[in-house]
């Protein structure tokens, strides 16, 4: 039993940052129906760049702060300078720019950073919390309650506020959206710099956890979306339910079965699910017309 | 008739000029290995682009059949001494048993779904691969024995590239027939409206798998030659960032153009080779190249550069 909660709260703390990552997915894809393959690389720069900043002196916190605004900067160029120009070239064409930029965003990093493996100091101490015969790292409840706040925060934000409906509105209908006044370059313009401000503070979070280098972000990007199609795309609350099961399969097949075949475990259950409910869990289907 | 018949075979013959002259400027070996590399991916590009270009459908996983068909002729040697050339028909056959299996469920998905499965089960293989160390010796990979025909054995990039080649022409040459064909024109319609090409009585689900066995064939193929002409294999041969190159070879030649199949992985074998002078930003420059690439050229090399020719020949 306390073995099993052990890999559900490992499980936890790892779908949390998977969900971020979807969602960041969700983000730009119902604003702008891109994939948005560079992702996984904002979480990279979150945690390099706070890596590196604070080596150089600057405060932890401060370093944090200053590697999500850059990498939310980064979010906002790569809109500008490789999305917004390709405006209207199709589907697959959009989405190798933005595998294109993944390239990029990690060959810069190493260039600017380096090739090794780094970590931060866990924000409350590194001492296990004992639960149920279970040890929990605090930073694993920072990041299941910063994962919660920003989830929330986000919600507020989209349900709450005028600039919110507007995203609402593009992700219904662009044409009509554009037709009552929503200027739709400014909606994806923010949707890039969210799902970059959410990747860097999943990276900032899980760097005292896991291990962070120049390199990655590509896995994240997969998981990541993975657990947005798993959920559904498009579908929020599916990008975060998405993102905590591939999490908990893998804890629960690396400790049941072989860690060699985590990764083999969680993807074979995407597979199946997707094979079952084609459109995910709370995606909806999509009807052509002819 | 004869007419349609000698433009239709234009590109290929073409290449086939092309391909025959172009040792006479082969300064030294390493341009024919370069050349070899250049026509083994591009056969499993084409093959690709017969599943993208013309079904419309995505697959982010199709190393997973080049890793089938690389470690076919690495371990069937290696392990039960099995002759190399029967491995690479035994790889062939194994990949479209597994393209039968896997894309008969997965294929019913669409768009980001389609992707997402297909991308799934190239990790599914390329973890395999990684983890049964005993049978393909892991992350470290294996060495593949020398093909031996008739008592020759097959070894050197000349050899290769003549090879590779003209499996390649064979390759286009037939991709080009099959769109001709009755299943090609069904294809086509499937990749401009699924729910119109059922209505008009097109079986869309068999075609749809007919056309996802041929592209795993390609690239079984594609890779026992990888596997054979290095002489060594790892599952780098089946990962993410391989299946991630060949979608990219397809998009930029451009999709639907077996030609433009060529091109694309003509421009990603050689552009690395040639940004090797830079060192440490040759990602980053290849990176940007994509980018840019994409942006002027959207449509892909080959058939925005034959619409600008289109253009002013009006």
């Amino acid at each position: 039993m306390a073995e099993l909660l052990q890999f559900v709260f490992s499980g936890l703390t790892v779908g949390a940052i998977y969900a971020l990552v979807a969602l960041g997915f969700t983000l730009i894809y119902k604003a702008s129906d891109i994939i948005n393959f560079a992702q996984g690389e904002f979480v990279m720069l979150g945690g390099m760049t706070t890596v590196f900043v604070a080596q150089a002196g600057v405060p932890l916190p401060l370093a944090a702060g200053i590697a999500i605004i850059a990498t939310t900067a980064i979010g906002l160029a790569l809109h500008r300078f490789a999305i917004e120009p390709a405006r209207g070239a199709t589907p697959v064409a959009l989405i190798m720019i933005t595998i294109g930029a993944s390239i990029f965003l990690r060959g810069t990093a190493q260039i600017i950073f380096d090739r090794r493996f780094h970590s931060l100091p866990p924000l409350l101490g590194a001492d296990p919390i004992q639960f149920g015969g279970a040890a929990i790292l605090p930073q694993s409840l920072i990041v299941l309650a910063s994962g919660a706040v920003i989830v929330v925060a986000l919600w507020l934000f989209i349900e709450r506020t005028i600039f919110g409906k507007a995203v609402i509105a593009t992700a219904a209908n662009r044409l009509a959206a554009r037709l009552v006044g929503v200027d739709i370059r400014r909606i994806v313009a923010f949707s890039f710099a969210v799902s970059a401000a959410i990747g860097a503070i999943a990276g900032v979070l899980i760097t005292p956890i896991a291990l962070t280098s120049y390199d990655a972000g590509t896995l994240l990007a997969l998981k990541g979306f993975a657990a947005a199609m798993l959920g559904g795309i498009g579908s929020a609350l599916g990008a975060v339910v998405g993102g905590i099961l591939i999490g908990m399969f893998e804890a629960l097949a690396a400790g049941y079965l072989s860690s060699n075949y985590k990764d083999a475990v969680a993807f074979l259950i995407i597979l199946v699910v997707l094979v079952a409910i084609p459109q995910g869990l709370f995606g909806r289907a999509k009807i052509e017309r002819v | 008739m004869r007419s349609w018949l000698e433009i239709r075979l234009l590109p290929p013959m073409a290449v086939a000029a092309v391909f025959v002259c172009m040792p006479w400027f082969f300064p030294s070996a390493y341009y024919y290995r370069i050349g070899a590399l250049v026509f083994i991916l591009a056969l499993a590009v084409a093959g690709l682009n017969l599943l993208m270009g013309f079904a419309g459908q995505v697959s982010l996983g199709h190393a997973g059949f080049l890793g089938i068909g690389a470690y076919s002729v690495a371990i069937g040697p290696a392990h039960f001494g099995v002759p190399s050339w029967f491995c690479l028909f035994a790889g062939a056959a194994l990949s479209a048993a597994v393209a039968f299996i896997v894309g008969r469920p997965i294929l019913r998905l669409k768009g980001h779904y389609l992707a997402v499965a297909t991308l799934g089960f190239g990790l599914l293989v390329a973890i395999v691969l990684t983890n049964e160390a005993g049978l393909t010796g892991g992350p470290d990979g294996m060495t593949v024995p020398r093909l031996t025909l008739f008592g020759w054995s097959v070894r050197g990039s000349d050899v290769w590239y003549w090879i590779a080649g003209t499996t390649f022409l064979g390759g286009f040459v037939l991709a080009l027939n099959l769109m001709e064909s009755p299943t090609g024109r069904a294809l086509r319609a499937i990749h401009d409206s699924e729910v119109a090409a059922l209505m008009l009585g097109v079986d869309v689900t068999r075609k749809k798998l007919t056309i996802f066995i041929i592209s795993a064939v390609y690239a079984s193929v594609a890779g026992s030659y990888l596997a054979l002409f290095n002489g060594h294999i790892t599952p780098d041969v089946a990962g993410f960032l391989r299946s991630i190159e060949l979608v990219a070879m397809v998009v930029l030649g451009g999709m639907g153009s077996i030609l433009g199949s060529l091109v694309g992985a003509v421009l990603l074998v050689v552009l690395p080779q040639a940004l090797t002078i830079f060192h440490e930003y040759e990602q980053s420059l290849l990176g940007l190249i994509l980018i840019v690439f994409m942006i002027f050229l959207r449509r892909g090399i080959v058939p925005s550069v034959a619409a600008i020719f289109a253009g002013w020949r009006k």
